[in-house]
């Protein structure tokens, strides 16, 4: 039992540091040209812009609950005023973060693992080997690339319509001021609140990248290969993330201890 | 054929997969402008074969010459110059499925030369029509009948003008008319630009139209090397099997 825990633990380790070197050979091969900025932007529209809706839809429905639940929460003590700011701060720092970077690897990882699986299955990532095309730089490094600059828009994205859905649940039963409302969750606001959570977010979008280019680029046996790389990519990705977000909270803790804690 | 007239040769070249030997020491050397067509069954290494001469595999073992560069010792980063003088139809044709037809054909001409865009479309819809295909052009693959397909990778094979042409199962899945139609297109390529084809197939009709020399693969060795009729003529049994079954001999 204790060998065959040990033999799965120590798989598991080897998966790991593949799929590290392999993320790792992407940002190398990102600072080598030919840059690819055509297939980068083609890769940005396609992770960014059309995951944009269904982070808006999560962004708001999660702001109106977490206020409603602020509220019931709150109002207890008197300090309804503190919705706000609450909100705001609970989203910048850690839901929005995370919630995002869930959906896009529900909708990215599964896309991007099932499309670059489909390529090698169908030998269309040899095809492009033979036009004399480097299919790790057109394929992988763009999509790791757009996955680390779209994660943090998306994450600020989620946040603002976080907040706009705590306004409208806010509106329902009191009278604040759209104004007020931003003015209140702005408030407390600080640099810290924001700019280590939104560096979280460009190694959720490496993990997202990696992950899901890592089984989609190595898929193997046809249309099951597939449908394995595509399913593991959103599995894999989302584990990865959720551990990297225990560590790197625990990093923002230590290098900014005054302001978060 | 002496050997400056070689385009491609293999060295006692060996490659595996596991434990599962697919080419134990081969060697030969393919003539500038010939057609050489590599025969045997399914899983007998042919289409690995056509993957090492391009770089797609590299061997365990043995050296491999195109244009007299020894692609085995390149880095993955200096293949990119040799590719450009090669062209590979693959057996599924591996046409982009997110990029029209013609923009498949358009794709190695928009990477590799400095034409205006409506020179590189106008010579994507030169290759197209060279096949066949010049009223497809806007058609995604997914709509395109198995012969289409075929021809269409035959059209982005061709986009750079390579001067070797790699063919793994032109006929494979086609009907006899089409399949004809796809080995007389190579007929041409091979007359009109001195095209050096290697195609791997087990179509006996196919190779006979086609090839100069044919090869026999068998347990990762080449067992018959000649002329349709020196093959027809072989005394090993597996060649001679092979020569007469599929419509040969």
């Amino acid at each position: 039992m204790i060998e065959r825990i040990g033999a799965l633990v120590v798989a598991a380790l080897a998966w790991a540091g593949e799929v590290g070197l392999f993320g790792l050979r992407a940002l190398r091969e990102a600072l080598r040209p030919p840059f690819e900025a055509k297939e980068l932007l083609r890769q940005l529209y396609d992770i960014g812009s059309r995951s944009a809706p269904l982070i808006a839809v999560a962004g708001f429905s999660v702001g109106i609950v977490m206020s409603m639940h602020s509220r019931s929460s709150l109002e207890r003590f008197g300090a309804e005023a503190l919705i706000p700011s609450v909100l705001a701060l609970s989203l910048a720092r850690e839901i929005a973060p995370l919630v995002a970077g869930l959906l896009v690897s529900g909708r990215v990882g599964a896309g991007i693992g099932a499309e670059l699986g489909g390529m090698r299955v169908t030998e269309q990532i040899d095809a492009l080997e033979s036009l004399a095309v480097d299919s790790f730089k057109y394929l992988v490094v763009t999509r790791v690339l757009a996955c680390m600059i779209a994660q943090p828009i998306l994450t600020t994205f989620m946040s603002f319509t976080g907040i706009v859905g705590g306004f409208v649940a806010e509106t329902v039963i009191s009278d604040l001021s759209f104004r007020l409302y931003f003015d209140r969750a702005f408030s407390s606001m600080q640099f810290v609140d924001y700019v280590p959570a939104s560096l979280k977010t460009v190694v959720f979008g490496f993990i997202i990248g990696t992950v899901s280019s890592y089984l989609g680029y190595n898929a193997a046996g046809g249309a099951e290969g597939v449908g394995k790389a595509s399913t593991k990519s959103v599995v894999y990705s989302s584990i990865l993330l959720i551990l990297a977000n225990v560590v790197l909270v625990k990093m923002i803790i230590f290098f900014f201890p005054e302001e978060i804690g | 054929m002496s050997a400056n007239e070689a385009v491609i040769r293999f060295e006692e070249v060996s490659k595996s997969f596991g434990s599962k030997r697919i080419l134990q020491d081969v060697s030969f050397d393919i003539a500038r402008g010939s057609a050489f067509c590599i025969l045997g069954r399914s899983g007998t290494g042919k289409s690995v074969t056509l993957k090492l001469m391009i770089g797609l595999l590299k061997p365990e073992q043995g050296r491999i010459f195109v244009e007299d560069q020894e692609i085995t010792a390149l880095h993955a980063r200096e293949l990119p110059p040799v590719r450009k003088t090669m062209g590979f139809l693959f057996q599924n044709a591996a046409l982009f499925d997110s990029l029209s037809v013609g923009e498949n054909v358009a794709f190695p001409l928009r990477r590799h030369t400095n034409k205006p865009e409506a020179d590189i479309k106008d010579r994507a819809r030169e290759k197209l029509a060279q096949v066949g295909l010049e009223h497809e052009y806007d058609m995604m693959p997914a709509d395109l009948s198995g012969g289409m397909r075929k021809r269409a990778g035959l059209a982005r094979a061709l986009a750079l003008n390579p001067s070797i042409l790699l063919v793994d199962e032109p006929s494979a899945g086609l009907d006899p008319m089409t399949s004809a139609e796809i080995d007389s297109l190579l007929l041409n390529l091979k007359s009109e630009r001195d095209t050096t084809l290697v195609v791997v197939t087990h179509n006996i009709p196919s190779a006979r139209r086609i090839g100069d020399e044919l090869v026999v693969m068998h347990e990762g060795h080449f067992i018959a090397h000649g002329t349709a009729k020196e093959l027809d003529q072989s005394d090993h049994p597996v060649v001679r099997e092979f020569m007469k079954s599929e419509g040969g001999g």
